[in-house]
């Protein structure tokens, strides 16, 4: 088993300035009962997304042909709430690798990087700065290159570093899976058990 | 010797091994498991030609989609019948302790740990549930995972885990009139915000926490999530120690007092370092309701809606979106707002305590016509508590009927969904935008705040009655 490699990405972003986005929001509890890792996609922001009827809501940004890509930007305290990590799979499954915020709750930024999404936390100014550069011009492209630990606003020639724990750099640079890292260690938990 | 948090103790004596400029391979005492956020789990192990590593550590029971009537019959919804029986047959397979629907001990799986014995103190605990933090009441380190998470645990009886900053928060002096846990809890968390406790796990303490019973404990722990922690705990005391003693599961005899002497040292050190700390006053908290759509939106019962006014950029942005949503007015005051729902129960605010308070408020007056109520107990022994007790005789006579156990309109994906625009006063834990159905506007609170909106229909301020 592994996780999908992410090393450099160039890509358009689609905005999300909410702050506090919890994870019902993301995936409501209803979308939750699957016994298989698959289609959560269809029911990202499913509320805000379409309207009762089921027709979509042309207000909502993943409706607007304007905004597309694979990195999804939102408001600060993004992804709070429940731990469901079908909400990483539903934003993964609707074809983004990257999610950036200037703060990720705990248990949302273990989950991405546990099915191979980039969390990339920046200050509240860059990601302002990234949710005017997108509003003036949807087309703008955003560079983001983990070995560098950087996000780049192209058309603006601005960088910015991000923090990510070496080890899970590593994970998501070569695909590698946390169980099987685990698996491997099975004499050790063993003594520990018994010590 | 340096000196060393509760946190510090127990995470330390947990740690198989470090991992060189990574997370700690942390390993685990005891794990939870549900139907929601468990078969993508079994079914990567399964991929892998793997079995659960430790079954007898593994405990599961069926919560957050059953019905909460008539549960001696097949669950109508398939979806959920779906889950509900892979998690039948994944147990099996795996040899995992199952308390199902027809077993004496089902119930909400953070109500069953603990009245079980299985939860003690010194644990690590964890569940693919972000309310696992409930467990830390008793002085173990208990927080909630993702389905990848428990996976590990199951193929390894570890996770990889980075440690967590730490908090402390005190809560001194005495409580007032009709103030409860969850009364602390809303009001931390509106001081803290939402996000206040974000990288940290929590240490509560001062003479407000300790005497607290382990209910109020168990329900302020359970709302650490709420302020963005990844857990709270209190250190473990005579009061923990007198709920875990003779319990199902609890160590007994010679074991006992063993384990006793053991769990007597779990404290944090007089020095012991916090990376923050927060001091609060237990007489300036009064009874708390919530008016928006996060928990750290809530306000006393006698206080008006923030106007909003000194917010800006975003900040004010999400805050009108909240309010829209709710359907309330900057600046209004909260009592008297008219209600449409109450519900009582869930991991929060689901236990024999929370029913006792209620009734005994509830006794002798009758529910307003216009209000619907969802009375749920959290477990199949806090059910036959309420029977054995009377509680229910008086409940049946104050209008109310008791339903079965379950999560319920916590997160409403069973049937018990609050209508599309439809007020709904709760002792649940989140007030998320749809989080009790689509629309549903949830106001947070107590179960005494709870039962003085059953009886009058409207937000109302027990210490009135």
């Amino acid at each position: 088993m592994s996780i999908e490699k992410f090393q450099k990405l160039v890509s358009t972003v689609v905005p999300l300035p909410i702050e506090n986005v919890d994870t019902d929001q993301i995936i409501p509890a209803r979308f939750l009962k699957a016994v298989e890792r698959k289609g959560f996609g269809d029911n990202l922001f499913r509320d805000w997304r379409y309207k009762k009827d089921g027709t979509p809501n042309a207000d909502f940004v993943l409706n607007n042909a304007r905004f597309s890509g694979q990195i999804l930007v939102g408001g600060k305290n993004f992804g709070s709430g429940s731990s469901r990590e079908h909400a990483a799979w539903a934003i993964y499954d609707a074809g983004f690798r990257v999610v950036v915020s200037s703060f990720f709750a705990d248990i949302f930024k273990s989950n991405v990087l546990n099915c191979g999404l980039l969390p990339v936390q920046v200050s509240d100014q860059f990601l302002a700065s990234i949710f005017e550069t997108v509003e003036a011009d949807p087309t703008a492209k955003f560079e983001v290159d983990l070995e560098n630990q950087t996000i780049t606003n192209i058309a603006a020639g601005v960088s910015v570093k991000f923090d990510i724990n070496s080890y899970k750099k590593e994970c998501l640079l070569n695909g590698y899976d946390d169980i099987d890292f685990l698996i491997s260690l099975n004499d050790e938990i063993i003594a520990f058990e018994k010590a | 010797m340096e000196p060393k948090t509760l946190f510090d103790k127990i995470w330390d004596a947990h740690v198989v091994k470090q991992v060189k400029d990574g997370p700690d391979v942390l390993y685990i005492d005891r794990h939870f498991i549900h139907e929601v956020t468990s078969p993508v789990a079994f079914l990567g192990l399964k991929n892998r030609g793997m079995k659960v590593f430790r079954p007898q550590n593994t405990i599961a029971t069926p919560d957050h989609n059953v019905p909460t009537l008539e549960q001696h019959l097949p669950i109508k919804e398939e979806l959920s019948r779906v889950q509900v029986e892979a998690l039948k047959q994944n147990c099996a397979a795996n040899n995992v302790q199952m308390y199902g629907l027809d077993h004496k001990y089902h119930g909400i799986v953070h109500i069953i740990g603990p009245e079980l014995g299985v939860t003690q103190p010194g644990m690590t605990i964890v569940c693919g549930d972000s309310h696992t933090s409930t467990h830390g009441a008793f002085g173990s380190i208990a927080f909630g995972i993702g389905t990848s998470e428990v996976e590990m645990v199951f193929a390894s009886q570890c996770i990889l885990q980075p440690k967590p900053k730490k908090m402390r928060i005190s809560v001194d002096g005495l409580l007032g009139t009709d103030v409860t846990a969850k009364d602390i809890a809303l009001y931390v968390i509106s001081q803290i915000s939402a996000s206040g406790g974000t990288g940290y796990f929590v240490e509560f303490a001062g003479s407000a926490i300790r005497s607290l019973t382990m209910e109020g404990r168990m329900t302020l722990c359970n709302m650490s999530i709420e302020c963005g922690a990844r857990g709270g705990m209190i250190a473990p005391d005579e009061t923990t120690f007198e709920y875990v003693n003779g319990r199902e599961f609890a160590p007994k005899g010679e074991e006992w007092d063993r384990k006793l002497a053991l769990w007597k040292l779990l404290k944090s050190d007089d020095n012991a370092v916090f990376d923050a700390e927060f001091h609060f006053q237990a007489a300036d908290i009064e009874p708390m309701i919530t008016y928006g759509t996060n928990p750290g939106m809530g306000i006393g019962v006698s206080g008006s809606i923030p106007t909003g006014k000194n917010l800006t950029g975003s900040d004010l942005i999400t805050f009108n979106k909240s309010l829209e949503y709710m359907g309330l007015n900057p600046g209004d005051k909260i009592k008297g707002k008219k209600i449409d729902y109450v519900f009582i129960g869930s991991c929060t605010n689901g236990r024999i305590e929370d029913f006792r308070l209620f009734a005994e408020f509830v006794k002798g007056k009758q529910k307003a016509e216009s209000v619907t109520a969802w009375i749920v107990p959290g477990s199949k022994q806090v059910e036959q508590q309420i029977r054995e007790e009377g509680i229910v005789e008086v409940l049946e006579a104050a209008g109310f009927a008791l339903r079965q156990p379950g999560c319920s309109a916590c997160l409403a994906m069973n049937e018990d969904k609050i209508p599309e625009g439809k007020y709904a006063v709760s002792t649940s834990n989140r007030n998320f935008e749809g989080r009790q159905g689509p629309g549903a506007r949830t106001m947070l609170a107590s179960p005494l705040m709870v039962a003085a909106a059953a009886v009058t229909g409207f937000v109302s301020d027990p210490r009135d009655f």
